[in-house]
């Protein structure tokens, strides 16, 4: 479960990206949090995977605060969670069998399991057939297939994806939400940023949207942030 | 555990290919890392070995005990019997006044006017020759005891500038001992700063690496064994450039030794126990200026 408990962030310079936000995410559930740009969605995501740390409030992740997480501890609460960026974030220099890898050889795996996990991976994104190449090789759809093929290779228990379908076709798009679905349904928490409203409301999962850094909106619940204060 | 290693072995081996792939900065950096320490290490060398010979030169050697100048030759001799029965002695020569001066006169080539003195100034001598393999300290023990009998009014080493030369060469060793430790302080800037280049241009990979969860140990692991690669080239390279320097002064020395009689006289280079240090030194100031610049630098990619 992850709860945000009265979160601000304000970012140097006075940016508030957040502000005062509480909303609570059942354990593999799969959640769309929605909102312009500059709504706040990427820093909610950064949140959770630790990437920022809250000015003020609490970020918990199963009832555990994220501000007793210490720079030591970080790795080993990073590798529970599965990150797909919108810009992808791969190691260009190395192919797509070895990027989907990394965070298994970062978790110690075994050659053999590392081998067999990243074909799964890369089965279900499609990918399996490009294991060797190197990223720049293949098109923007692609290498995000690839950094979605590495969020889930280790089995985190949260995932958290900022825009993952952005580059995909429709068709594509679509494999990839239910694939996700798949990955809640054995008890994966997914929290996925997305403008891509049409996809969202198909999918008929949990909506939160964001604007100027509140709550505008939570179809699990029609009271928001906003109105308890 | 035998994965962990596998690791391991793996970034062994890559960080090798990455420095091999850029020939030019690598050879670079290793012939700088080579110089520095080959510089205070042959200077040790040289110190050290001209502490050996002088150290074969401070034993067995004469002391001159100069009699009181009223001392009879009574006196010198029963002192010199008396000498002789030492066990830490081989031989003890008396030169009396009168054959010194006659010597002397011969010698230096003042006969006339050394005829023209009243009095014969040269006291009687003993030359005192220890037994051989006897210690600086037992020769020195020597020395004091000759010097206390009576009727002795002092006692000379006749190689006295072997002990100054030992002191500088004391003083030598110490000063190559602050260089040296003032070059690896410089060795470990110039390590860190090529790993901290290396660093730069690899900061979207560690960023990624810290993103999905890689620990500051897994991160740091290419830049050390990069360092450790490093280290040992340049130790090695320093070993090669320190026979190639002794190899050059070994005709020098041999011209230099035969000047004082010493026609056998050469540089002994390196023993394994020295060679192994180098290399070491080497090693663990690669590997210390990559942990300094890692731990430095890879805060400032994950600033969290």
């Amino acid at each position: 479960m992850i709860r945000f408990d009265n979160v601000t962030k304000r970012y140097p310079g006075g940016h508030e990206a957040l502000a005062n936000v509480t909303v609570t995410i059942d354990a593999g559930a799969l959640t769309f949090v929605t909102g312009h740009s500059g709504a706040g969605k990427s820093t909610f995501l950064r949140l959770i995977g630790l990437i920022e740390r809250p000015t003020r409030g609490n970020v918990l992740i199963d009832k555990r605060s994220t501000r007793g997480i210490t720079r030591r501890q970080l790795p080993a609460y990073r590798r529970d969670v599965g990150m797909v960026f919108q810009d992808h974030k791969l190691l260009f220099d190395r192919p797509v069998y070895d990027n989907v890898a990394l965070p298994l050889i970062i978790g110690g795996a075994s050659h053999r399991e590392i081998g067999k996990r990243v074909r799964a991976a890369l089965d279900q994104v499609d990918l399996l057939n490009k294991e060797r190449q190197l990223p720049a090789t293949l098109s923007s759809g692609e290498q995000q297939r690839v950094g979605i093929a590495r969020a889930i290779v280790a089995r985190p228990s949260i995932v958290i994806a900022d825009e993952p379908t952005g580059n995909l076709d429709p068709e594509l798009s679509s494999n990839i939400m239910r694939l996700f679905e798949r990955f809640c349904d054995v008890g994966t928490t997914m929290v996925i940023a997305s403008h891509d409203h049409a996809l969202i409301e198909t999918m008929g999962h949990r909506r939160i949207e964001l604007s100027a850094g509140r709550i505008e909106r939570d179809s699990a619940s029609l009271t928001t942030t906003a109105e308890l204060f | 555990m035998g994965g962990y290693f596998t690791r391991h072995l793996q970034v062994l081996v890559s960080s090798l290919g990455k420095l091999v792939g850029s020939p030019l900065a690598s050879v670079m950096t290793i012939l700088v890392i080579a110089i520095t320490i080959c510089l205070p290490a042959a200077f040790h060398l040289l110190v050290r070995n001209g502490l050996e010979l002088t150290g074969g030169w401070d034993v067995a050697v004469d002391l001159s005990a100069y009699l009181e100048p009223g001392a009879t030759l009574e006196s010198a001799q029963s002192i010199q019997q008396l000498l002789s029965a030492r066990a830490d002695i081989e031989r003890v020569t008396l030169i009396d006044a009168d054959a010194g001066l006659a010597s002397f006169a011969e010698q230096s080539g003042f006969g006339e006017a050394l005829e023209s003195l009243d009095t014969n100034p040269l006291p009687h001598t003993l030359v005192i020759t220890p037994i051989s393999g006897l210690g600086a300290e037992a020769t020195a023990l020597l020395r004091q005891e000759v010097a206390s009998l009576p009727n002795v009014d002092q006692v000379q080493r006749d190689t006295e500038w072997v002990a100054t030369l030992q002191a500088l060469l004391a003083l030598i060793r110490r000063v190559v001992w602050v260089i040296g430790a003032l070059l690896g302080i410089g060795l470990l800037v110039v390590i860190g700063n090529t790993i901290r280049l290396d660093i730069q241009n690899r900061r979207d990979e560690i960023e990624i690496m810290q993103l999905i969860g890689a620990s500051h140990g897994f991160i740091r692991r290419p830049f050390l064994y990069t360092g450790l690669w490093y280290g040992l080239g340049g130790g090695l390279v320093a070993l090669g450039l320190l026979f190639a320097i002794l190899a050059a002064l070994s005709g020098p020395m041999r011209q230099f030794g035969s000047l004082y009689g010493a026609g056998g006289l050469s540089v002994s280079g390196p023993t394994a126990q020295e060679a192994a240090i180098i290399i070491g030194v080497g090693v663990i100031l690669g590997l210390l200026g990559s942990w300094i610049a890692t731990a430095r630098h890879m805060r400032s990619v994950d600033p969290i």
